[in-house]
């Protein structure tokens, strides 16, 4: 029997050199992944991340697994194509927000509907970065950027509600300038069975500075990002001291401490819960709303490649496996002497 | 009642109707019959666009074609000696198919009003004089059917749907075929619906002693059976034995076969095919776009698998990206494209030659991929494994070019033993010691394949150049210049691995005719026509489009002139007169359908004529 090495996180870095700008939040997710992937007793030959183009998708060219740079937009394409031929590997699609919500849009939500294996870390800061500085589909509308000058009119996607719009069974959101809670969420997702689908807010320091500070910096943080912990009710703010209620369907912060409301009034995270899952997903983007981090949304279903696996099992065991000589020579068929 | 039979050594007829009269089913049970007697043959469907056409208009009619004979049958026929139509429409749409002199069948009861003003005639041209030029049969096929089951108590929907096999047992008493297997066939096909069995065989019947017992048919032909190597045989379309190619190479191979694909006419029957066959190790993915179609197996040639994906121009031309991507990582893909009627939409259902240039250079970049043309539908399997041959020897994605007509068509393949097939077998590396992503093999320039799960080779590839050997993303200005032409030459190298190409005729003379493609069956008849009579002609049939054999550029020296016919506005011809500095003529009809023989011959006297 073959046992997995004992790996540390040098097992995972690469010969390359990492090419990011200093500073980018890029490094933070390329660090934590390698620190996290010792960790999920995978061996390192049976990993693969595949990418699309942009400065997320340079990722695999710095994991000593193995790697496939692909073209714009198509990552989740290749690696389901993959992940079918080869169930056995464990297959990480890095990608942007201009990768995968723009022109990958298409094989993204279907990777989602389809339960394919593949672990998508989605590295967004909400701009183009590689082509210098375009306003990307989750870019705030009223964002200047070099293509919007007079400010962007376009309505940004919400990742979370559109993965789960496309049926994704699991789905998370991190923070760059939060390894260890970033750690955890990996790890969550490299355990799924099926698309795990996380949304990493990635700073970009040179096109798109500080879009994710409200909820990364310390100063304001605790007061404007709730955790969400399975279980547990939606407590935040620096001294415990808020809660998210629901009013009808809506959500609502509310103080813990004027004497109105107690914890059992709360939000009790279910991660299995898909209503819930879209409330929660939905508090993005809404003023006076903390963010939510961690996992959304968490539920098993078959995934693709299990259900073609047991199609295949049942077909080979009705008809047995097909003899490819017999297969031409059945049916009409005739002699010449 | 005296009847004459006369022998004939070839025949053409077409069964047409109404989409919902079984035209096709009549025609696939004809060519079992005819395969049944040992003739040679090749068929043809020819159906409308539209799912649902409106009954008896002009746009709904569907028909199917079969060329037999009692020697090699290379085509579908040109004109048909016999026309069966079982309503107006279909008269309308194929008289201008028939021969001069030749038969009409025509089911005089659907020549009535309605069907006559849907048509667009006037009168009925069975009772006026425009048949003139043509042999008639007006026979009231509907009237025959109801009257040979009027005792089964069968509703009238169920009796009109029988009428097909009437025509069917009327053609099968005027060309002499055997009833038995159609009836074997009906035995099988409604086994527990004994009412339609009976009305079925009886109807059959009926159709037969119809034309055995009534005045009007009073000769009737013999086809006496072709020389064909000897060997088990059995009828395939082009798109059928695509697809088994594929899976043939993919056996010899020891890969499971991988299919992307995205729905298209006249593609789609590849994707279907293979999906039956979960048992065969044979996995079909029906992508989001084209694009998931090519990417995915891309990602499955990277997993070890060999990778294949179907299309037409317009999905060819979505992949385009995707297949500059497998040109750069250097991985086997087969790539099938049934080209049809372009540009744009164009016409899906209708045929088309005109994605050769798109093939050969459609991509940014130096993007040298090889293309292979079929030549027929039973070529479609031997050029398919041949591409995966190359695919998985080069490390290289190939693009196997087929089109409608021969996708659709169907001839009498002989069975290969699967175990007399080429072993495909690629070799993955294992061995840490030594290994790069981008070394090479010496010979064939071929990289090496190192597939994900294998200890010790963790190893990136991508889109972006490589440098040379460790496969590192480089900028290198002469970097980039070596791995360019190292790429070329590696697929200019497979010249060395294809045989040379022969001529048809004499190795030299006043002209030759080069063909490609489905266009195949046309030339060669024309050229034999042409060369019974005496002219110089020889013909080229060019299965490799790229690279071309090494002995092409003598074999066009050896002639006065060069003809080039092609199904667009001349684009093998671009490459022949731009690689041979050749000045051939090009032969150019574009109208989604293939060429007649006729055609090429008076192409050919013209040329002659002109020296």
């Amino acid at each position: 029997m073959n046992t997995i090495p004992i790996y540390t996180t040098k097992d995972f870095q690469s010969d390359q050199d990492v090419r990011w700008c200093p500073g980018c939040g890029d490094y933070s997710i390329l660090a934590q992944t390698q620190r996290v992937f010792p960790e999920l007793g995978i061996p390192k030959e049976k990993v693969v991340f595949v990418s699309g183009i942009g400065c997320s998708s340079r990722f695999p060219y710095y994991m000593n697994t193995y790697g496939f740079h692909g073209i714009h937009g198509r990552a989740a394409a290749i690696a389901s194509g993959l992940k079918i031929a080869r169930p056995d590997l464990s297959v990480w699609v890095a990608t942007g927000d201009g990768d995968g919500m723009s022109i990958g849009g298409n094989h993204f939500i279907h990777a989602c509907r389809r339960n394919i294996g593949l672990k998508i870390l989605l590295f967004n800061n909400q701009i183009y970065g590689l082509t210098k500085g375009q306003f990307s589909p989750t870019s705030l509308q009223g964002q200047v950027t070099k293509s919007t000058p007079f400010g962007n009119i376009d309505h940004p996607f919400n990742p979370l509600s559109l993965a789960l719009g496309a049926q994704a069974t699991f789905v998370a959101r991190t923070l760059d300038r939060d390894p260890k809670h970033m750690q955890t969420v990996i790890k969550r997702a490299a355990a799924h069975n099926g698309t795990a689908f996380v949304e990493i807010y990635q700073n970009c320091n040179v096109f798109n500075d500080g879009a994710f500070e409200l909820w990364t910096e310390k100063d304001s943080k605790d007061d404007n990002v709730v955790v969400l912990e399975n279980g547990k009710p939606l407590i935040f703010g620096k001294n415990k001291d808020k809660g998210i209620r629901l009013n009808g369907f809506t959500p609502e912060v509310v103080s813990l401490t004027d004497g109105k409301y107690t914890t059992g009034d709360l939000i009790v995270h279910n991660e299995k819960d898909s209503m819930l899952a879209f409330i929660l997903a939905g508090m993005s983007g809404i003023p006076n709303l903390p963010r939510p981090v961690g996992v959304v949304y968490a539920v098993e279903k078959p995934t693709y490649e299990q259900l073609m696996q047991s199609q295949i099992d049942e077909v080979a065991t009705k008809k047995r496996t097909g003899d490819l000589e017999k297969l031409f020579n059945r049916g009409e068929t005739w002699e010449v002497k | 009642m005296n009847k004459i039979t006369k022998n004939i050594d070839e025949v053409t007829i077409r069964f047409a109707g109404d989409s919902g009269d079984g035209m096709q089913l009549t025609g696939g049970q004809f060519t079992t019959a005819t395969a049944f007697v040992g003739n040679d043959l090749a068929t043809m469907p020819d159906y409308p666009a539209e799912i649902r056409a409106p009954a008896g208009s002009l746009a709904g009619v569907s028909s199917f074609q079969i060329n037999f004979g009692a020697t090699e049958i290379r085509t579908p026929g040109d004109k048909s000696d016999c026309l069966v139509v079982m309503n107006p429409a279909a008269l309308k749409v194929y008289l201008k198919n028939l021969r001069e002199g030749g038969s009409i069948i025509a089911n005089a009861d659907n020549f009535a009003d309605k069907n006559l003003r849907l048509a667009g005639y006037e009168s009925n041209p069975l009772q006026n004089d425009s048949l003139g030029r043509y042999q008639v049969y007006a026979v009231e096929i509907s009237k025959l059917t109801q009257n040979a089951l009027k005792d089964l108590n069968l509703s009238p929907k169920i009796v009109d749907r029988t009428k097909n096999f009437f025509a069917l047992g009327l053609t099968y008493w005027m060309y002499n075929r055997p009833m038995e297997p159609t009836l074997k066939w009906i035995r099988e096909k409604f086994a527990g619906k004994e009412d339609i069995i009976e009305a079925n065989t009886r109807v059959l019947k009926a159709g037969h002693a119809y034309g055995e017992t009534t005045e009007i048919f009073t000769v009737r032909f013999e086809v006496a059976p072709a020389q064909l190597p000897p060997g088990r045989y059995r009828s395939i379309t082009g798109n059928e034995a695509t697809a088994w190619g594929l899976m043939a190479a993919a056996k010899r191979a020891n890969l499971e076969l991988f299919l992307g694909s995205y729905p298209i006419t006249p593609a789609s029957e590849i994707l279907q095919e293979l999906s039956k066959y979960k048992n065969y190790g044979v996995k079909t993915f029906q992508a989001e776009d084209e694009i998931a179609g090519i990417t995915s197996a891309i990602g499955a040639s990277y997993g070890g698998a060999l990778g294949a994906t179907n299309t037409s121009g317009p999905g060819l031309a979505l992949k385009t990206e995707a297949m500059g991507l497998a040109v750069m990582l250097e991985l086997p893909l087969v790539i099938i494209d049934v080209q049809r009627g372009g540009p744009s939409t164009g016409l899906p259902t209708k045929t088309e030659q005109a994605d050769l240039l798109q093939a050969v250079y459609g991509r940014n970049g130096e993007a040298p991929i090889p293309v292979f043309a079929a030549c027929s539908p039973t070529d479609c399997f031997d050029t398919t494994f041949e591409a995966s041959r190359i695919a998985l020897k080069y490390m290289t994605p190939v693009i196997v070019l087929t089109d409608g007509y021969i996708a659709n068509g169907a001839e009498p393949w002989l069975i290969p033993k699967i175990s007399e097939l080429p072993d495909l077998s690629p070799t993955f590396v294992t061995n840490p010691e030594g290994f790069a992503p981008y070394k090479r093999d010496p010979q064939t320039l071929a990289r090496m394949w190192a597939i994900p799960g294998t200890p010790g080779l963790e190893h990136r590839i991508g889109g972006l150049e490589k440098e040379n050997i460790t496969g590192n993303i480089s900028y290198d200005p002469d970097n980039h210049h070596l791995m360019i032409t190292t790429r070329g030459e590696k697929i200019n190298n497979i010249t060395n691995d294809i045989p040379l190409a022969k001529v048809v005729g004499d190795e030299s003379g006043d002209l030759l005719v080069v063909s490609w493609g489905s266009t195949y069956g046309a030339v060669h008849n024309a050229v034999e026509t042409k060369r019974n009579e005496g002219l110089s002609v020889s013909h080229l049939h060019l299965k490799y489009i790229n690279p071309l054999q090494k002995n092409i550029g003598e074999i066009l020296s050896n002639f006065k002139q060069i003809l080039v016919p092609e199904i667009n506005l001349g684009q093998l011809i671009k490459i022949l007169r731009d690689k041979y500095l050749v000045d051939a003529v090009g032969f150019n009809l574009v109208r989604g359908l293939p060429f007649s023989a006729v055609e090429i011959e008076e192409k050919i006297d013209e040329m002659i004529k002109r020296g």
